[in-house]
């Protein structure tokens, strides 16, 4: 077996193994580490699109609600008439669960779909313009729609995240985003990143690859979505506005851009900081910009990119 | 009709405020090529110089009024051209996308700070200039609206005045134009980059102190979404682009204005989205902007 499916076997087994013993984990912690679960899977799906792909997307929090809003309609609406009144059982909780992540998945990668087609024109900032217009509309839409819940959002979704789903698709995550991108197909996602005009000259199709990688990106931002959704057990769509997308963005460069594990031990921090910070709450979030502007003053490479010869920044 | 005009009215005061915080934008665009995130927050500290202001000087008074307006615009210029020295000059020839987060940084720094120091409860701005509607048949201006789209004329003149007939708007120009060769020709980046975020921050603040007299409830992130619509707004007429960029302010304001006054109104913060994506889709340079084809 490669060495990646054995690393994501490992990472599942793992996953169980914490789950098993998740009586004894402090809640709190529990609930920090699923925290940090779901955003590194933000952080890593964004960075198939922003890093390895070099397009810069700013939406990533509306491919998100979709997912969140998705999965959870899924398992209200559809959830009580295939287990019945009695909830069922673990295992078919399970099932119905997994099947609301995939759905999420598949509702926010049609968004993806959606928003990558008619966004191909446009470069740079103009479509970092335009994924922040998608995921405002977004946005918008579900506000207005009465059986989402409107601006109230979703309440009463089952808590069905569980430490070991979230960590399951962290590995799903990672090892999906790694394997394509190291893929004879998968180059083809640096090379629309590092020069889209050479790439189509030697015949690769730059449009085909944006697409995928927004595709990809917008499914697994959804899962992420639908995880929270059940964790919070209660979605608003004002939870998922342009300070969310923003947020996913720093980690993505914090981590060095297309630095899948860089991505990863940032999302690690910049979960974690705001609950160090939790003491000093009013000061928090002025402490928390503060650092960033340092940062990229400080270190514009990315605080965990230590290739720094290669550092494409 | 008289509806229709009522309507027309109210979109076009809008759009004169949405017009000078686009000016901002698409000026610093024009010179730094990137987003200034932390122009909408520049427009709310400039809204709450003026509420602080506005308890000194007597109330409806017309020079009171434009004291408060010009220590604002000068507040804000000071601001502008702090943050550009301290954030973004020593990220010089940094790739965009770290200006782009440090630009997001300065802007959430701002708004934290706002609501650190002004508090995070909105407060009621002051009236500052003497206010009163005037009818003409079923038409009422109020004299704010006046007041708005008057400023806005002199300041958007003023701007084409100093960018188009000085020395250093022709700096501006040639910096904009290209930054190295302009270095070439003797301009000084530094201080032309400086004296552009003054100018675009100047705006910006008169823009807070129109917006919060028509909208008299001014909170720490007041300037986030009028911030967004105004950089629509400059996409929208073609990003470094002047007169676009007021072009652009004012279409969106009299389009929002009109879909507010209709039965999809919930739907008004979509509509500036939706109108960009369709123009970008069909004119990827703005309505104003010149296309470039990128030269290999």
């Amino acid at each position: 077996m490669p060495k990646p499916h054995r690393y994501f076997l490992a990472a599942l087994i793992i996953a169980l193994g914490i789950s098993h013993f998740s009586d004894k984990i402090d809640p709190y912690h529990l609930d920090v580490l699923t925290g940090i679960g779901i955003n590194i899977i933000l952080a890593v799906s964004l960075n198939l699109v922003n890093g390895f792909t070099g397009q810069f997307s700013l939406g990533h929090a509306g491919f998100m609600s979709v997912g969140a809003y998705a999965a959870a309609a899924f398992s209200l609406f559809l959830g009580p008439q295939l287990l019945g009144s009695a909830g069922g059982t673990a295992l078919q909780q399970g099932c119905l669960f997994f099947g609301a992540l995939l759905t999420g998945g598949f509702f926010a990668s049609l968004a993806g779909l959606l928003v990558g087609v008619p966004s191909l024109r446009l470069k740079g900032d103009y479509l970092a313009l335009v994924t922040l217009g998608f995921g405002e509309i977004i946005r918008v839409i579900i506000q207005n729609v009465e059986f989402l819940g409107g601006a109230l959002g979703l309440n009463g979704i089952p808590a069905y995240t569980t430490i070991f789903w979230v960590l399951a698709f962290v590995a799903l995550s990672v090892f999906a985003v790694s394997c394509l991108v190291n893929s004879t197909y998968g180059r083809g996602f640096l090379a629309t990143h590092d020069d889209e005009i050479a790439s189509e000259a030697v015949g690769l199709n730059t449009t085909h690859y944006k697409i995928v990688a927004f595709v990809i990106g917008a499914f697994f931002a959804g899962t992420a979505g639908g995880l929270y959704g059940h964790f919070k057990m209660t979605i608003t769509p004002t939870g998922f506005d342009f300070t969310k997308s923003v947020e996913i963005v720093v980690m993505v460069i914090m981590g060095g851009m297309g630095n899948t594990l860089g991505v990863i031990l940032a999302a690690v921090l910049l979960t974690l900081l705001p609950e160090l910070l939790r003491p000093i709450a009013e000061y928090r979030m002025i402490i928390y910009s503060l650092l960033l502007i340092i940062l990229m003053l400080v270190r514009p490479e990315g605080l965990f990119n230590f290739k720094l010869g290669k550092a494409k920044t | 009709m008289s509806e229709f005009l009522q309507q027309l009215l109210n979109g076009l005061s809008l759009g004169a405020i949405y017009a000078l915080i686009a000016l901002g934008y698409t000026m610093v665009y024009g010179v730094l090529r990137f987003i200034n995130f932390a122009h909408s927050d520049v427009f709310m500290v400039g809204a709450f110089i003026g509420y602080y202001l506005g308890k000194l000087v007597p109330e409806n008074i017309v020079w009171g009024g434009l004291v408060v307006l010009l220590a604002a615009m000068l507040g804000c210029a000071l601001l502008g051209m702090i943050i550009e020295r301290l954030a973004y000059r020593p990220l010089r020839g940094a790739a965009t996308l770290n200006v782009l987060i440090t630009a997001i940084g300065v802007s959430l720094l701002l708004e934290y700070s706002g609501q650190v120091f002004f508090g995070a409860t909105p407060r009621t701005f002051p009236a500052v200039f003497p206010s009163g509607n005037y009818s003409f048949g079923s038409l009422v201006i109020s004299s704010n609206q006046i007041l708005v789209i008057v400023v806005a004329a002199l300041l958007m003149v003023a701007l084409q005045l100093i960018v188009y007939r000085t020395k250093i708007g022709t700096a501006m120009r040639a910096v904009s134009l290209n930054p190295k060769a302009a270095q070439l020709v003797g301009v000084n980046n530094d201080v032309v980059i400086s004296f552009t975020f003054g100018l675009g921050s100047a705006l910006a603040g008169a823009g807070g102190i129109l917006y919060a007299l028509n909208y008299p409830s001014i909170d720490p992130l007041m300037g986030v979404m009028p911030g967004l619509k105004a950089f629509v707004a400059a996409v929208l007429g073609g990003i470094g682009n002047i007169p676009g960029a007021a072009l652009g302010g004012l279409l969106l304001g009299t389009v929002e204005t009109f879909v507010n006054g209709s039965q999809w109104s919930t739907y008004k913060d979509a509509i500036a989205f939706a109108i960009l994506i369709i123009i970008l889709l069909f004119r990827p340079a703005g309505l104003l902007g010149k296309f470039t084809v990128e030269k290999v």
